[in-house]
């Protein structure tokens, strides 16, 4: 271990990461969710920070400030608002009971730790190691995606699969060219637009954002 | 070597002279965030110097088992608060028990009590019995792999090699062990019995846990079960010290570094304490059947811990 | 020049029709707007058949035959699906199914969509590619959704929800992609830019190419509806505005197939074996085998044919991934037919279900009496997509299956199997909406048919004979996919 201190806590800030992705895991009320979103988009931020500072990679602190202000500062405050202007109820419902989400978790984070080691290895960058707890990151949102009922929390999913997808970009590349990282932070925000407009047309016509009433169409 | 002794009997003294303070402490802080008047620090010394002069009333069926645990409790707490480092390094008390002992003579106290309390036949004892065992159950692995985690890290399982490589070597960020101390805190809770586990200020049968089992003692049993509370209470938090801020510890045989040690000993114990009771404050109680999902998480964390280690350090 | 007309005319277009209020005359325009993106999209392609490949803009824009042969598809199909969408939406709008304000999302939504799929096709840089197919997807989002009815906005978060988490499997695969190539390329811009990673692509780590193209295969592989990641396909398709349909299954399908494409000639140039063909033909093979054997299930018709794409993308994809250029060849042709035939039968249906006043095909009865000339478009765009010969889709299949007999004869008897099918189950199901009894009145509208005849002209056309300038053109595309 000889890593300088800045890189150390940028592994700690992916531990956090990683440790925030499980709290969203098992966290049952919305509120809380929303929360915590809000956090691991702060923790994304400042890790890309210390990145851009300890690298020389100014294009980063762009990535770093687009964080800020779209996943820790817009996208929280617009979640809470609508939370409180749709009313929706405070918990959470899930699919499979939160413990056996958690275990499943686990086994998430080791395959996809497997995964990452032959990549990280040829790395050349000295954030490398982190790509496994983002490709972790990634994989345990999109598993809180699938197990949860509520329209508002598969969102909240899909976004913190977002921040594990950016984790990814910075920890393996340095970030992808700033073109990209622009184009995909503008495309995040229509969709949260998007998301905004949509939840209401779902509650004016079923009355709720569960989305259990949304089962009709399936293959009979 | 004498010295080495003298400061092991120091270390022992003042952590069973300290406990109830921290005890005190504790219970002050929480009655100031609970907007209460506060009882004043050294109440329980008060409460355990009161029933030490009380006479003690038996149940006609207690056996000598009943009798004989609060010793043995009081006697395992001590061993355990002999052997953490608390004020130096490397006593000679430390080889006698790795971390792994160590959970074997906490296990032991828990394994009296749970008898005691189920020999005289009461059901409350009984059923605070089981809970406790169904808890201790949950929590005893999840510290296992707590200290597995940090043990991985010093490539020991002896208390003084690990506060040697976090304490004494180059400072390293190990994330691996922000996700054990979560875990650790956690499973201090359950392990003594504070909220969100079981509630220390209760007597209501339907939650507690740790107060059923010790509901038929009194007087001198009662008072050196409190003590051993206390002083499991100020051996966890040691153990906490040791792990994740080691710093200040005295290294072995100096002896210049041991008033710093005592004074960041108590600076740290003032901010744990502190740092628990405003959790409590904050988080409710949580029902029984939610308590294994608790501890569950506390071991998938210090699992987790685990992976990182592997994933990040080495 | 041409280049920046064809990406500048929608996207002005769709910000025009969402900022200038509510219009009467707003299919007009949309009309003329697709009409103009089409003219700049042919001088673009006359520029390239007659100069070979070209890079624009900074080499931010590449455009070889491959592309173009798909702008300039893009561009007929939109400009035929906004003549036909002027009378249907006219008509939806008199049932009382929209209203201004939602003809008027209608409309700017689709010109961003076009001006999405077409950024998609020419940029030169991977990341962009990615950004621009997300684009189009959040613009058709609030189309599929369009009719706000329970099914439709439960198929439009599907389609969100499922195609989200695709296209972010797709960026992990491009942020892999990127980490292969900042190694050879160095750091920056240029390492995402197709053109620089084709001319590395064999010093390129074959082992991260290798997992970035699973991911940007299963990612744009959501998008293309291949199974098992089509559940969102038919919903979407069956939900939304007939036109809607329609680019959705003759357009959206294909960009996202051509991302496929691209990542492929590259992860085949790192790698030297056909692994990434070998995942596009087992793709490929099991959506034809599932569409297949789901379309003898379906009641809605549109539904029906949704499916019917699923199967005809999974054997264009399966002809990729054969390789070769007599299969990839077929491929393209395959490809082109498909949007045509697929296109111009939406049309039909669409008419259909709008004098039925339903989309079940129980309720769909007699169209030959009630009205003549949809009944024809629909047999005829039926028996064409089913590859009756003489019609273009015949060709190519007969194409795939030759040459699949030559190289892979395992997978002829399921892909044979699977046709067979096919053909049974729609054919046995529009045979009676055309021809069976009816009570229904004649359709009190005028139908847009041109398009649907024009589309079925042109594969009438191409079945019989492929212009030799087109065949070359073809051929040109086909080598660039490493034939």
């Amino acid at each position: 271990m000889t890593l300088s201190y800045h890189l150390q806590v940028v592994n700690l800030l992916a531990a956090l990461l990683l440790l925030i992705s499980f709290a969203m895991l098992s966290q049952r009320r919305i509120v809380g969710l929303i929360t915590l979103f809000a956090w691991q988009g702060a923790a994304l931020a400042t890790s890309t920070a210390i990145v851009a500072w300890s690298t020389g990679q100014h294009h980063l602190y762009w990535s770093a400030a687009l964080t800020l202000a779209l996943k820790v500062i817009a996208m929280p405050w617009f979640f809470f608002r609508l939370v409180r202007k749709l009313d929706v109820e405070r918990e959470v419902e899930t699919m499979i009971n939160i413990p056996t989400t958690m275990l499943i978790g686990i086994a998430l984070v080791i395959f996809s730790f497997n995964l990452a080691l032959p990549i990280s290895q040829m790395s050349g960058t000295v954030t490398r190691s982190t790509l496994g707890i983002a490709m972790a990151c990634v994989l345990l949102a999109f598993l809180m995606m699938i197990t949860r009922r509520k329209a508002i929390t598969q969102v909240l999913g899909f976004l913190s699969m977002e921040n594990g997808l950016f984790f990814a970009a910075t920890s393996a590349s340095y970030g992808m060219p700033l073109v990209v990282e622009m184009g995909v932070a503008l495309d995040v925000l229509v969709g949260v637009f998007v998301l905004g407009i949509f939840f209401f047309q779902i509650r004016e016509t079923f009355d709720s954002l569960d989305l259990k009433h949304m089962e009709k169409l399936k293959e009979r | 070597m004498t010295t080495g002794i003298l400061l092991q009997i120091l270390q022992t003294l003042l952590a069973i002279l300290l406990a109830p303070l921290l005890m005190g402490w504790v219970n002050q802080c929480r009655a100031w965030l609970q907007g209460r008047s506060a009882p004043p620090i050294g109440q329980p010394y008060r409460t355990i110097k009161k029933l030490f002069h009380k006479d003690a009333v038996l149940a006609h069926d207690a056996s000598q088992l009943f009798r004989f645990a609060p010793y043995l409790i009081f006697a395992c707490m001590v061993l355990a608060a002999g052997i953490v480092p608390t004020i130096a390094n490397d006593l000679p008390f430390s080889p006698a028990a790795d971390v792994i002992a160590l959970v074997g003579i906490f296990a032991l106290a828990r394994v009296f009590q749970a008898l005691a309390a189920m020999d005289i036949g009461t059901s409350f004892g009984t059923l605070g019995a089981r809970r406790e065992m169904l808890v201790s159950f949950l929590a005893e692995p999840a510290l296992l792999m707590v200290f597995f985690t940090a043990s991985l890290i010093s490539h020991s399982t002896e208390l003084p090699v690990i506060v040697q490589t976090l304490a004494h070597k180059q400072f390293v960020i190990y994330p691996s062990l922000a996700f054990a101390a979560v875990a650790f805190w956690m499973v201090s809770t359950a392990e003594n019995a504070r909220i969100p586990i079981d509630n220390p200020t209760t007597h209501l049968e339907l939650t507690m846990i740790h107060e059923a089992m010790i509901l038929e003692y009194s007087a001198r049993h009662l008072a050196l079960i409190e003590w051993a509370v206390a002083l499991k209470l100020f051996t966890y938090s040691a153990l906490g010290i040791a792990l994740f801020v080691p710093w200040g510890i005295a290294p072995a045989g100096d002896l210049s570094a041991l008033p710093l040690a005592v004074l960041a000993l108590l600076v740290k114990m003032m901010l744990g304490g502190a740092g628990l009771s405003l959790l409590e404050a904050i988080s409710a109680k949580l029902r029984l059947f939610r308590a294994p999902e608790f501890l569950g998480t506390a071991f998938l964390l210090a699992v987790l811990g685990m992976l990182t280690h592997f994933l990040l350090e080495i | 020049m041409e280049i920046y007309w064809v990406l500048g005319i929608p996207l002005f277009g769709g910000l025009f029709l969402a900022l200038s209020g509510n219009r009467s005359n707003a299919p007009e325009i949309n009309a003329l707007f697709s009409f103009l993106t089409l003219v700049a999209a042919a001088v673009l392609t006359v520029r390239i058949v007659a100069e070979g490949p070209m890079m624009a803009g900074d080499s931010w824009f590449f455009i070889d035959s491959f592309n173009v042969f798909l702008v300039a598809l893009t561009a007929f199909v939109a400009f035929t699906t906004s003549l036909f969408s002027r009378p249907y939406m006219r008509i939806e709008k008199e049932h009382g199914r929209l209203n201004d304000k939602r003809l008027r999302l209608y409309h700017s939504s689709y010109q961003i969509f076009i001006g999405a799929m077409l950024l998609a096709l020419t940029t030169n840089n991977m990341g962009i590619l990615w950004v621009s197919m997300e684009a189009a997807t959040l613009a058709t989002v609030l189309l599929v959704s369009l009719y706000r009815t329970p099914a439709s906005l439960e198929a439009a978060w599907k389609y969100f929800i499922l195609c989200g988490v695709g296209i972010a499997q797709a960026l992990f695969g491009t942020i892999l992609l990127y980490f292969a190539a900042e190694k050879v390329l160095g750091a920056g811009g240029n390492a995402l830019l197709w053109t620089h990673l084709n001319a590395v692509k064999d010093q390129l780590e074959p082992t991260v190419l290798q997992l970035a193209f699973v991911f940007l295969l299963v990612g744009y592989g959501t998008k293309v509806g291949l199974a098992p990641l089509h559940n969102w396909l038919p919903d979407a398709h069956a939900e939304g505005p007939t036109p809607v349909s329609a680019v959705l299954s003759g357009l959206l399908l294909n960009v996202a197939l051509y991302a496929v494409m691209r990542s492929k000639v590259l992860v085949d140039g790192a790698l030297g074996n056909n692994m990434a063909g070998g995942l596009m033909m087992g793709f490929g093979l099991l959506s034809v085998v599932v569409a297949a054997f789901l379309i003898k299930r379906q009641t809605d018709v549109k539904r029906m044919f949704a499916y019917s794409s699923i199967e005809h993308m999974g054997l264009v994809t399966f002809a990729f991934g054969m390789g070769g250029p007599v299969a990839s060849f077929a491929g393209l042709l395959h490809m082109t037919m498909h949007s045509l035939t697929k296109s111009a039968i939406f049309f039909a249906v669409g008419h259909a279900t709008q004098s039925a006043g339903t989309q079940l095909m129980d309720g769909i009865r007699g169209l030959i009496r009630t009205n003549p000339t949809i009944g024809w478009g629909l047999m005829l765009g039926t028996l064409a997509i089913l590859g009756m010969p003489p019609f273009g889709v015949f060709a190519s299949e007969f194409l795939i299956i030759t040459t699949a007999m030559h190289e892979h004869p395992w997978a002829t008897p399921f892909l044979l199997t699977a046709l067979g099918v096919a053909f049974a189950s729609i054919f046995g199901k529009v045979q009676p909406m055309v021809f069976g009894e009816t009570e229904l009145p004649r359709l009190p509208h005028q139908p847009a048919l041109t398009p649907v005849f024009m589309h079925l002209g042109l594969v009438l056309m191409l079945g019989l004979f492929i212009p030799p300038y087109l065949a070359d053109w073809y051929r040109q595309a086909a080598a660039l996919l490493g034939g």
